[in-house]
């Protein structure tokens, strides 16, 4: 009870805190507009690179400042529904949904000129048309619904298979918008300017108006995502358990797809109708690749959404005739793509750079062992010599190889090597982890034949892979069942702590070659 | 309603036969998307060729044939290698390895297009969008005759119009629509020629390897038509209008037919249907061809979806009658459902 009332209280503290950064951010967006240029495009007149940068990042421009929130915006709202979108494996119907949203905006658009006198006396000017973010952000997310509504409806009524309904549904819903956008271009009014961004975005299109309603909505879904998280993350992870606690899963689920449709239109005007869906997809793929937990998964997508979403604002500021979808979807791209190649423990390289290391070390290991046995086979004392040729025998590799090993045994300090490499002795570490190699080896026969009645003839191949793996605490758990015996199941000797850390006279203080057994 | 043939015939022809061999070949290998249920790897390519169109046309400072067929299949084949990778090496989903790959892919052309525009070229942001089928016939390639030729044209009644003739120069086509109908060709060709290939690798995988059909060989060589059909629609239809060439044509035949050969057969007919009703619709609304289409072909699907003998809502509202159980009511009380 005290637990989860820490937990409602640290999630409340966690709203209380992005909603302050919100509040912050909308203080930014209504504050009163200094005299600086008007539009992005005619700022960037200034020559080096770092005094654009200094302008964009000093927020002194309301549009740099408009460009700005809205993408932090934009990445917040993107970011939180994206996480669920892609753990419900849900991606191409967000993409669908974004498409389909396109004939709601240009209705939304027309929809400005009509003015209503009375109920039924209604008229249409097309003088009156201008960008009207309500009336857009309602035709949108009419459009989206319907969209989702009829995939539903098709999967439901006909054979069609999903894939098939929206691919369908995407570019129906899309060409009717394409239709109506040409439409509007052709119309004989001055104030279409606004509608052409709606394709590719353009950050800085972004006006007051659309600020306050990205911010509005912002709020909504961030509060919906904290309020109902617990009923979230049941319906996404786990189904059969939703059902068994009397969830509405299918209320819940279409109540992601509005919150969804809200966050495509709202980040319509800056990335824009056609890559709007990777806006959802590809920061929260980012940050699945990281973390196991979804609430640091919601934490790491919306950093990257807004990551990305300032980058392409920027870029876009430095060139104003590229669009600002693009740059951001490859601001996203590129955080994907290194998460992709050295994310901690998905990436590839990082995988393939621990797979390395890790037969590295096995060979050492192997290599330590071979000169452990050739000791003591000649019953030999930690601080003699082997030679390369005795060590060549044992692991039946050419002397080539095995000087190879001899000197990537040096480099890591467990030998040193004499007479032009011919000579190798132990140092105190190396006879250490020879020891403690051998040792797990042998401790994994005994148990194999003792404890699970394996033949001993057939132990060696086991417990030359586990020699590697054991750790401390499984050896000592060994030791304790096995009842401290002190031969292997082959007779040989199991080295113990006196042998590990035996009394070690360093090799060099004695005169090579006078050993006490020659 | 006749308008567009009687007020500007030559132009109104070649938009109709473009967007009827566009929608046919895309209609034709559509249905084998859909059978395999490939329909939104067709969406990905779609997006995706456009970095390789645009890398051909900055590299080659022209819209030829071959170095825009060339950069096309090379980002298919990206497309294709990067969805395998992101899904198979990591735990991403395919879904989201598709989505992330055409949208960086898109994204990438998009800005390839906008950095390298310039006026002479009508590669842009718009063409992308809905191309430029309007544009189709500007570029009439001519030839001129001679006497004996010529006799023999004004014979035939169909080509001895002011259309066709003038003095003695034929029109043949406009260059794009000569290369869409060589390959719409091609794809109808390819079609009966390994029909029985494509069909046994659609539907039986088992009997297809049993038979010795090398199903990759199939798909690749699939894949490989597709991006060929999506390069050559692109100039005339974009890159998004495309997917519904693919796909509504292919899913109005499945509403209506059971058997391939007469899918196919619908599949055309949809296709002449809504090239026709999509230029009567641009010229009434005044808006892009390209789109018009796509919306024609869609309020065709959509008459299917309603009148459909099998599948049809009509059918469904209508006779929802306990001894008329469809295979689908079947199914589901046989899962108990």
């Amino acid at each position: 009870m005290n637990q989860q009332r820490k937990t409602l209280a640290k999630r409340g503290l966690g709203a209380v805190h992005a909603l302050g950064l919100l509040a912050v951010f909308s203080l930014l967006a209504v504050e009163p507009e200094s005299a600086w240029a008007a539009k992005i495009g005619d700022v960037a007149e200034e020559t080096s690179l770092g005094q654009q940068a200094l302008r964009f990042f000093s927020f002194r421009d309301p549009s740099v400042r408009y460009a700005v929130i809205g993408s932090v915006l934009l990445g917040i709202s993107c970011g939180l529904l994206g996480c669920f979108i892609v753990v419900r494996k849900m991606a191409l119907v967000g993409d669908t949904l974004s498409h389909a949203v396109l004939p709601g905006v240009a209705v939304g658009f027309l929809f400005s000129g009509v003015s209503a006198s009375g109920l039924f006396d209604w008229s249409f000017d097309v003088a009156n048309i201008t960008k009207n973010p309500a009336l857009i952000f309602c035709g949108a997310v009419v459009a989206g619904v319907a969209g989702t509504f009829l995939v539903n409806t098709l999967k439901q009524t006909t054979k069609i298979k999903e894939d098939s309904a929206l691919g369908l549904t995407l570019a129906s819903f899309f060409a009717v918008g394409i239709c109506l956008l040409t439409m509007i271009q052709d119309l004989p009014t001055g104030n279409k300017s606004g509608i052409d961004k709606f394709m590719f975005g353009q950050a800085a299109a972004i006006d007051e108006d659309d600020i306050r309603l990205m911010l509005a909505v912002t709020l909504l879904i961030v509060a919906v995502v904290f309020v109902f998280y617990k009923e979230l993350l049941v319906t996404s992870f786990d189904a059969g358990f939703a059902r068994s606690i009397a969830l509405p899963s299918e209320w819940i689920h279409h109540g992601l797809m509005l919150l969804v449709a809200f966050a495509v239109v709202i980040a319509l005007q800056a990335v824009g109708v056609v890559l709007v869906s990777a806006m959802l997809i590809t920061p929260a793929a980012t940050a699945y690749l990281l973390t196991d937990r979804m609430h640091r998964m919601l934490l790491l997508a919306v950093g990257f959404g807004v990551g990305s979403g300032v980058l392409g604002a920027f870029i876009s500021f430095l060139k104003p005739n590229i669009p600002t979808g693009p740059c951001m979807v490859l601001g996203a791209s590129a955080l994907f793509a290194v998460a992709f190649f050295g994310g901690p423990r998905h990436g590839v390289l990082t995988r393939w750079w621990r797979h390395v290391s890790r037969s590295k070390r096995v060979q050492r290991e192997n290599t330590l062992k071979a000169l452990f046995q050739v000791l003591e086979r000649r019953d030999a004392e930690p601080e003699d010599s082997v030679s390369l040729k005795e060590l060549a025998e044992r692991r039946r590799e050419t002397p080539d190889e095995v000087s190879g090993q001899a000197s990537a045994l040096k480099q890591h300090g467990f030998v040193t090597l004499h007479e032009e490499g011919k000579k190798i002795l132990f140092t105190p570490s190396g006879w250490q982890l020879a020891c403690t190699i051998v040792r797990n080896h042998r401790l994994w026969e005994l148990y194999l034949t003792n404890a699970a009645n394996i033949a001993a003839d057939h132990v060696h191949d086991d417990a030359e892979k586990i020699e590697h793996l054991l750790g401390d605490d499984v050896v000592r758990e060994l030791e304790r069942m096995l009842d401290d015996t002190t031969r292997d199941p082959h007779g040989r000797a199991i080295p113990g702590f006196a042998d590990i850390h035996k009394p070690f006279t360093p090799a060099a203080a004695r005169p090579s070659g006078y050993g006490r057994n020659l | 309603m006749v308008e567009p043939w009687t007020e500007n015939l030559p132009t109104t022809f070649w938009i109709v036969l473009m967007g009827f061999l566009i929608t046919a070949a895309c209609g034709l290998i559509g249905n084998y998307l859909i059978l395999r249920r490939m329909a939104l790897v067709g969406d990905a390519i779609s997006h995706s060729v456009l970095p390789g169109l645009a890398i051909a046309f900055l590299l080659s400072h022209s819209l030829n044939t071959l170095p825009m067929f060339i950069g096309a299949l090379g980002a298919g084949i990206v497309t294709t290698v990067m969805i395998e990778l992101i899904h198979k090496k990591t735990r991403v989903k395919q879904d989201s390895a598709i989505g992330i790959t055409f949208s960086t892919l898109f994204a990438i052309g998009v800005i390839l297009i906008s950095l390298g525009q310039t006026d002479a070229v009508h590669l842009d942001a718009e063409c992308v969008l809905y191309g430029e089928i309007a544009f189709v016939p500007l570029d009439l390639v001519k030839t001129e005759l001679g006497p004996n030729a010529l006799s023999v044209v004004k014979n035939i009644p169909v080509l001895n119009s002011e259309m066709f003739l003038n003095g003695n120069l034929l029109t043949i086509a406009p260059p794009p629509v000569i290369r869409m109908a060589v390959v719409t060709g091609i794809t109808l060709l390819l079609i009966v020629v390994f029909y029985k290939e494509l069909l046994v690798t659609s539907f039986d995988s088992g009997l297809s390897s049993s038979l010795g059909i090398n199903s990759t060989v199939v798909h690749y060589a699939l894949m490989g038509m597709l991006s060929v059909i999506i390069v050559s629609a692109f100039e005339a239809v974009g890159a998004i209008l495309v997917i519904a060439m693919l796909i509504l044509p292919g899913t109005t035949a499945s509403l209506l037919a059971h058997r391939l050969p007469t899918m196919f057969g619908i599949t055309v007919v949809h296709a002449l249907l809504s090239a026709v009703g999509g230029i009567h619709l641009a010229t009434w609304l005044n808006c892009s061809p390209a789109g018009a289409i796509v919306v024609a072909g869609s309020a065709l699907f959509a008459l299917a979806w309603m009148f459909s003998p099998s599948q049809g809502l009509l059918q469904r509202w209508l006779g929802r009658e306990l001894d008329e159980l469809d295979e689908e009511d079947i199914e589901r009380l046989a899962k108990g459902v």
